[in-house]
């Protein structure tokens, strides 16, 4: 069976008995391995694009993409290509340096939120001790990006687009922390590599998801609405705002946030996998393998979401944050404090 | 000194690009955040002139430019059209031709139901149903393309009855969507009706009551959803609709829940309508006997059918030449169209969209 960690540590071995010393070996390798998380997340936007479409042509009684290679799967590839040729147009009235860095800063914290997700044993680019938090905080930081392409376009839809998302994503990061601090108060950690490790017993098993079913259902929600996605995607609702805060954007800089938003997605997954679903853990197979399958997984789930549901009006959105799953969160978190008393997990 | 702060009413154009206004309607919509204060229609983006047209036709020729009065249910169109000029000229039609007016007609009312079930859930964010209803749709299609190989503007139904007969293949074609389609029918069901999200989206949202249905003329199941009994099928029936056995569906409230329901049960009863009148449809002629140059005798009349929309009118006024003095036609949704400013102040633009959607509003109808 293979396992990636030991190659990365002959690399960086090898790179030391090449005599360039401790810190340009730390060095080279972070970077190296910065340049290879990035372009794995590439290609797995690209990837979840195609599947995406492949889904819901397959829910939709279609075929989807098929001209391109084998089943269409190069199309997100091509359509890649045609959006890097567009014209990348700037509206007279935008505010063109906010216009500018909205889809960047959507683009980045998209990215650096995998600095800390366990993709396999011993694959982590940095075990940060508080890991769960850094990676709450910088996917919130993407609404920052949605309200900013909202303004800067100074288009009234995509105003309406942008106000929505920082409405939504407000009420939904307080159900999806406190979700998830039921875990946090089990493992006594906030590194993610402490979190996976307190789920590795009974031949890997000892899932999250067994203890706190309800943390793992009010998280899947909740991460259901931080990504956008149906039946919480008022933010780019194309039935009511056209397109919502995309609605002035053309080319790279539209590509940059519909790739985002898949990367998005695949980050709520790897958390989901990471927190409750037991991390890399599981018998048999490597260990990454058992993560991007259980990632892919719960991408799959969201998929069906959106092609099964009606979308939530954004009153109802907020009353069934602050109203319902607020509450359950709490109702969990006390949940876990008893039980962890009573039971010492 | 304190700067004081104050916010003010946005407005916004919701069309005629807009992919939620059916067509090319405009709504200047004035906005407080996502609140409606005021929704003003604008129509007339796709006006075409139909009715000074049909002035320069003979009847015959103005049976294609019936089809483009409201593209989702030609044949009721082009029937409203030939009821009146039959009227006209007192012309009788068959027997087999009013059963295949029927037959088609019904075929018709389902398929543009179809394409509502499949819309008003897209306007809901929920894109799936979409394609489901269009399968069915195919059928229906088809046998439209075999009967008179069109698929959407047919030309099918001419004054003194219809263009050409059924193949033979038609009927158990016919006979086997009927027996699928209930079953595709509960599909919808199951994903939409019981779904609590669609539910909280459609359940007491736009309600019309039946003071604002007598208000505004408004007709079709539109009216039947807000507990109105009436249907001109049963209230005043033209062609042969006394022969046939099938129920009103009703509804209570007149939300966006009722009129979505009103309609999946109307396809219902018009699959029992069609199956009807498969088994009792007699051989003999298609097509009454009706002069080249059809001159009906002067006078003016108005009739109606109940359109898959609402009230379908037509008035005919002959000078007993062989064209139309004057053409006038109703839709029902211009009505409609005109009740949804009324119902949509102080809702949120996701309600707009959804009640725009669900009182089945078509802008060619409107613009005409």
């Amino acid at each position: 069976m293979m396992e990636l960690a030991p190659i990365f540590t002959w690399i960086h071995d090898l790179l030391l008995s090449l005599g360039l010393g401790p810190t340009w070996t730390d060095l080279i390798s972070q970077i190296g391995l910065a340049v290879l998380v990035f372009s794995l997340l590439c290609i797995v936007a690209l990837f979840l694009v195609w599947w995406e479409r492949k889904i819901s042509a397959h829910i939709q009684q279609r075929y989807g993409p098929m001209m391109t290679g084998w089943h269409g799967v190069f199309q997100t590839i091509m359509d890649a290509l045609k959006l890097i040729q567009k014209e990348d147009i700037v509206p007279a009235v935008a505010d063109r340096q906010v216009f500018f860095w909205a889809p960047v800063i959507v683009f980045t914290c998209a990215f650096a939120a995998y600095i800390v997700i366990p993709f396999g044993k011993g694959l982590i680019v940095s075990d940060l001790n508080i890991g769960i938090l850094y990676i709450i905080a910088i996917t919130t930081f993407t609404i920052i990006g949605l309200l900013m392409a909202g303004w800067g376009s100074n288009n009234k839809y995509a105003l309406l687009g942008g106000m929505r998302s920082a409405a939504q994503a407000v009420s939904y990061e307080v159900p999806l922390v406190l979700s998830i601090m039921g875990v946090v108060m089990v493992t006594g950690s906030m590194s993610m590599n402490d979190i996976v490790a307190a789920q590795s017993g009974w031949a890997g098993f000892r899932w999250n998801v067994i203890f706190q079913p309800l943390g793992f259902v009010i998280y899947v929600i909740a991460a259901t609405a931080e990504a956008n996605r149906t039946p919480f995607d008022l933010p780019e609702a194309e039935q009511e705002l056209v397109a919502g805060f995309n609605i002035e954007y053309s080319g790279m800089k539209f590509a940059m946030f519909f790739l985002a938003e898949f990367v998005n997605m695949f980050t709520v997954s790897a958390i989901a996998t990471t927190v409750f679903l037991g991390g890399w853990n599981g018998p048999f197979l490597p260990s990454w393998i058992w993560f991007l399958g259980k990632t892919l997984a719960m991408v799959f789930l969201f998929m069906l979401f959106r092609w099964t549901f009606p979308r939530l009006r954004v009153d109802q959105l907020m009353e069934f944050a602050w109203k319902v799953l607020l509450p359950l969160a709490f109702v969990n978190i006390i949940y876990v404090g008893v039980m962890s008393l009573w039971l010492k997990w | 000194m304190a700067e004081e702060l104050r916010t003010e009413d946005m407005t916004v154009n919701m069309g005629p690009q807009h992919p939620s206004t059916h067509g090319v309607c405009r709504l200047v919509l004035t906005v407080d955040g996502e609140i409606i204060r005021d929704c003003v229609p604008v129509i007339g983006f796709l006006h075409r002139a139909i009715e000074k047209m049909c002035e320069n036709r003979t009847y015959a020729q103005c049976i294609p430019l019936m089809d483009r009065f409201e593209y989702c249910t030609s044949m009721s169109c082009n029937w409203a059209f030939c009821l009146a000029a039959e009227k006209l000229g007192d012309i009788k039609v068959p027997e087999r031709g009013e059963y295949l007016r029927v037959i088609m007609g019904e075929l018709n009312r389902i398929a543009s139901h179809l394409i509502f079930v499949g819309v008003t859930p897209m306007d809901c964010g929920a894109l799936t149903p979409f394609l489901y209803t269009f399968r069915e749709r195919e059928r229906i299609m088809d046998l439209f393309e075999m009967t008179c190989g069109q698929r959407l503007t047919y030309n099918y139904i001419r004054v003194g009855g219809v263009a050409k007969d059924i193949p033979p293949e038609f009927i158990p074609k016919c006979r086997e969507f009927l027996g699928i389609f209930e079953e595709k029918i509960r599909d919808y069901e199951k994903l939409l009706v019981d779904n609590p999200i669609w539910i909280a989206r459609n359940k007491g949202i736009g309600i019309i009551t039946p003071q604002l249905v007598y208000d505004y003329a408004i007709s079709g199941p539109s009216a039947r959803a807000s507990g109105v009994n009436f249907d001109i099928r049963k209230n005043d029936p033209y062609s042969i609709y006394d022969l046939f056995d099938f129920d009103i569906p009703l509804g209570t409230n007149g939300d966006s829940y009722d009129r979505f329901n009103v309609r999946v049960n109307e396809m219902r009863q018009s699959a029992r309508i069609v199956a009807q009148a498969l088994d009792q449809l007699p051989d003999g002629e298609i097509r009454a006997k009706v002069p080249l140059k059809f001159k009906p005798n002067p006078g003016e009349v108005y009739s109606r059918i109940e359109n898959s929309r609402g009230e379908m009118g037509v008035y005919l006024v002959s000078d007993g030449g062989p064209k139309p003095f004057r053409m006038r036609a109703r839709g029902g949704s211009y009505n409609h169209l005109q009740a949804v400013p009324h119902i949509v102040k102080g809702l949120k633009i996701a309600d707009l969209v959804a009640i725009f959607a669900s009182m089945d509003i078509i802008m060619p109808e409107i613009d005409r």
